[in-house]
């Protein structure tokens, strides 16, 4: 082969392995679940191709409600996790030394346990008389009737819990790099630890909050788990109705044009959340 | 030029300015670092005191403390023991962004996420000066550091020595009692280092703000400086002009680590009046302005510098000190040769001498000779 064959070549090459995964894993799938999202018939006469648009308008109008839930548990626990995550990040990329990758290994420790194992000890540990609610209900801080697991609080806790790690990650990443000097220099110029923070810091984390907010919201969102181990009947997600259509009901065109619904609305959302961050900025910081 | 905005009343209070009170001085200063459980004294007890306008330079090699000096006057580090004074008030323990002065990091730590001019109006707005007035001077100092045109820029967007007027202009544009320079223009490369060598020098005379400048490149220092003082191991060897760094080193280090110059050591042999004499082999003798310490029999360290030295193939007379030696080597370096020449006692001694036509001597190599200087140009080292 002359070389300038093999260097035009090259590019291609690397990335056919990679291209093949997403044809076979990807592309595939999505094709054949957009083409059920179109069928008309049931499980036992079978599904045939009609371009049958009423799944999309069924689903929307019997689920919107286990739609707009999961935005606002989707969108709670990120808040909650941009919460409780920030100082984290924070603390490890600024004051953890030379220990640093100590405290990323405990942050992630919880996360070698199974996604549903994790889900179902928190179960054990919301439950109503359980290791957290029993102690305090047997000393009367807690009225009896009071409960935790099957509420919006305990889904919410949950979907905050497991994703914790996507969002604290790139985050710490973000922080870690911020060069000391720069927060010396800000120091010199007369800004105090909070004009600091506010002004260099923490425009210097966004690209990093960015990124952990797309790598929680979009699971959690579109999460079931959560919900059917920590929820109740009031706590359904969209997640949830998915599953049940395509593993119990088998109404595949429903199933199928729900996730095609949901994940319309998760890419509007991003689009529209990229655009108000500004991320041309925002990736350009994150390049630097 | 030095009056200060008067802003949130956050920077100390301006002292009455006077010209015998000095910029910046520092007490017995000390700075012990604790790494691994050892103590580090990084700075074992120095004392300045820099004047109000003096482009005033800290030399010194590698690790000799310049760096955690400078960081004690900015704020950044307090000493272990001693004190900072900024005009005459006591800072020792005021954090950095209550300090009237600025430094420019080596690094530059410009801020990557703002342009050129929120780069340089940072201080400003912390300062909480008028809108208007920030705008007048930010424009002027881009002036001043000529860059008008591109304020809009990203630092990364700029090359390097662009880069290095920005951090410069930031820190200049808040007018500060006095801008710290730590290596500022080590990350460039030579030609770029030397025009802003000289435009450093400019921008200096012209806002007559007192600069203290870190480097370990002597020529720099020497060039630049109203005066240096040149450290070692955490104490300063010398403070003073750079002629006199030059021409009359205090001690051994300072006359190693300034240009190249001769060490010599010799007896002496006999004290007349001002003057010492050494011996050092047969036909030797070398003089020395006599400081009342040493005494006959006693062993003097002196230096001589190579350009001072004549080299002749005679046994010159008159009253010189003269050392006679071997020549080991000769290179020809176009404006001047450099000899190397070996004494009896083994030490070696480089000599240049200028290639001007008719001066030109021709010693070769294994050639005895007559090295031979005016006893002023020698002097005993500490
Ligand atoms: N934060 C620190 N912790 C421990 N030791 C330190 C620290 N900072 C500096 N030192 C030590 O103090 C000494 C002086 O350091 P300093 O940075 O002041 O040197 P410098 O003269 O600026 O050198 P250079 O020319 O290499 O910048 C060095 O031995 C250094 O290892
Ligand atoms: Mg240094």
């Amino acid at each position: 082969m002359s070389r300038r064959l093999r260097t035009a070549l090259t590019p291609y090459a690397l990335i056919f392995p990679g291209g093949i995964w997403l044809a076979i894993f990807f592309v595939v799938p999505m094709v054949v679940m957009l083409s059920l999202s179109l069928q008309s018939g049931s499980v036992e006469d079978g599904y045939a191709f009609t371009w049958n648009w009423h799944s999309y308008v069924d689903g929307l109008t019997n689920y919107h409600d286990q739609i707009i839930r999961s935005v606002i548990y989707g969108l709670s626990s990120t808040v909650i996790q941009i919460v409780i995550g920030f100082p984290v990040a924070y603390w490890i990329a600024f004051k953890g030394g030379r220990r640093k990758s100590v405290y990323l290994f405990l942050l992630l420790l919880p996360f070698l346990v199974s996604f549903v194992l994790r889900t179902i000890s928190w179960q054990f540990l919301l439950s109503d008389n359980g290791m957290l609610l029993g102690p305090l209900k047997g000393i009367g801080l807690l009225p009896e009737d009071f409960r935790v697991l099957a509420t919006p609080y305990a889904v919410i806790g949950g979907l905050a819990y497991n994703f914790l790690p996507f969002m604290v990650l790139p985050m710490y990443v973000a922080l870690e790099r911020i060069d000391p000097r720069v927060l010396e220099a800000a120091q010199d110029l007369y800004a105090s630890r909070f004009q600091t923070f506010l002004r260099v810091v923490l425009p210097l984390s966004l690209p990093g909050v960015f990124a952990g907010v797309l790598m929680t919201f979009v699971p959690a969102t579109s999460d079931y788990v959560n919900a059917s181990v920590l929820g109740g009947t009031n706590t359904t997600m969209i997640g949830n109705v998915i599953q049940n259509q395509y593993l119990i009901t088998q109404d595949y065109p429903t199933a199928s044009a729900l996730s095609f619904t949901l994940m319309a609305l998760l890419l509007v959302g991003i689009f529209a959340y990229a655009r108000a961050l500004g991320t041309e900025d925002v990736l350009e910081v994150a390049a630097r | 030029m030095t009056d200060i905005q008067a802003g949130t009343g956050a920077v100390v209070a301006a002292a009455p300015v006077s010209a015998d009170v000095p910029a910046i001085e520092l007490d017995s200063v000390v700075k012990d670092y604790v790494s691994h459980g050892e103590v580090v004294q990084a700075v074992k007890g120095v004392s300045l005191s820099i004047a109000e306008g003096e482009f005033f330079s800290l030399l010194g090699p590698s690790g000799c403390g310049k760096t955690t000096t400078m960081r004690m006057i900015a704020g950044f580090e307090e000493p272990t023991r001693g004190s900072v004074r900024l005009r005459g008030e006591d800072v020792t323990n005021v954090p950095p962004n209550r300090r009237d002065v600025n430094m420019v990091f080596q690094s530059y730590a410009l801020f990557p996420h703002m342009s050129v001019w929120e780069n340089v109006a940072f201080g400003l707005k912390r300062k909480k000066v008028p809108a208007d007035e920030i705008k007048r001077r930010v424009g002027d100092i881009l002036e001043v550091v000529d860059l008008v045109g591109r304020e809009k820029r990203r630092p990364r967007e700029m090359s390097g020595g662009q880069q290095q007027r920005v951090a410069l202009a930031r820190a200049l544009v808040n007018r500060p009692r006095a801008l710290l320079l730590d290596e500022p223009l080590g990350a460039l490369d030579l030609k770029l280092r030397q025009a802003m060598q000289i435009e450093l020098k400019r921008i200096q005379r012209d806002v007559g703000i007192t600069f203290v400048y870190v480097t370990h490149d002597q020529n720099e220092a020497l060039t630049m400086s109203d005066r240096i003082a040149v450290m070692n191991d955490g104490l300063v060897e010398q403070l003073a002009d750079p002629r006199e760094i030059y021409e009359r080193p205090a001690t051994k280090f300072v006359a190693g680590f300034i240009g190249t110059s001769n060490l010599l050591s010799g007896t002496v042999r006999q004290v007349t009046g001002a003057t010492a004499v050494l011996s050092f082999g047969a036909g030797d003798q070398v003089m020395v302005p006599a400081d009342g310490t040493a005494g006959v029999g006693d062993t003097v360290d002196l230096t001589v510098r190579p350009e001072k030295i004549t080299i002749s193939t005679e046994q010159p007379a008159g009253d010189l000190s003269i050392v006679r030696g071997t020549v080991a080597e000769v290179v020809y370096l176009g404006t001047y040769n450099s000899y190397t020449v070996v004494l009896a006692d083994g030490a070696d001694i480089t000599v240049f001498q200028q290639n001007a036509h008719d001066s030109t001597i021709t010693a070769g190599r294994g050639d005895t000779v007559w090295l031979s200087w005016q006893p002023r140009h020698s002097y005993a080292l500490r």
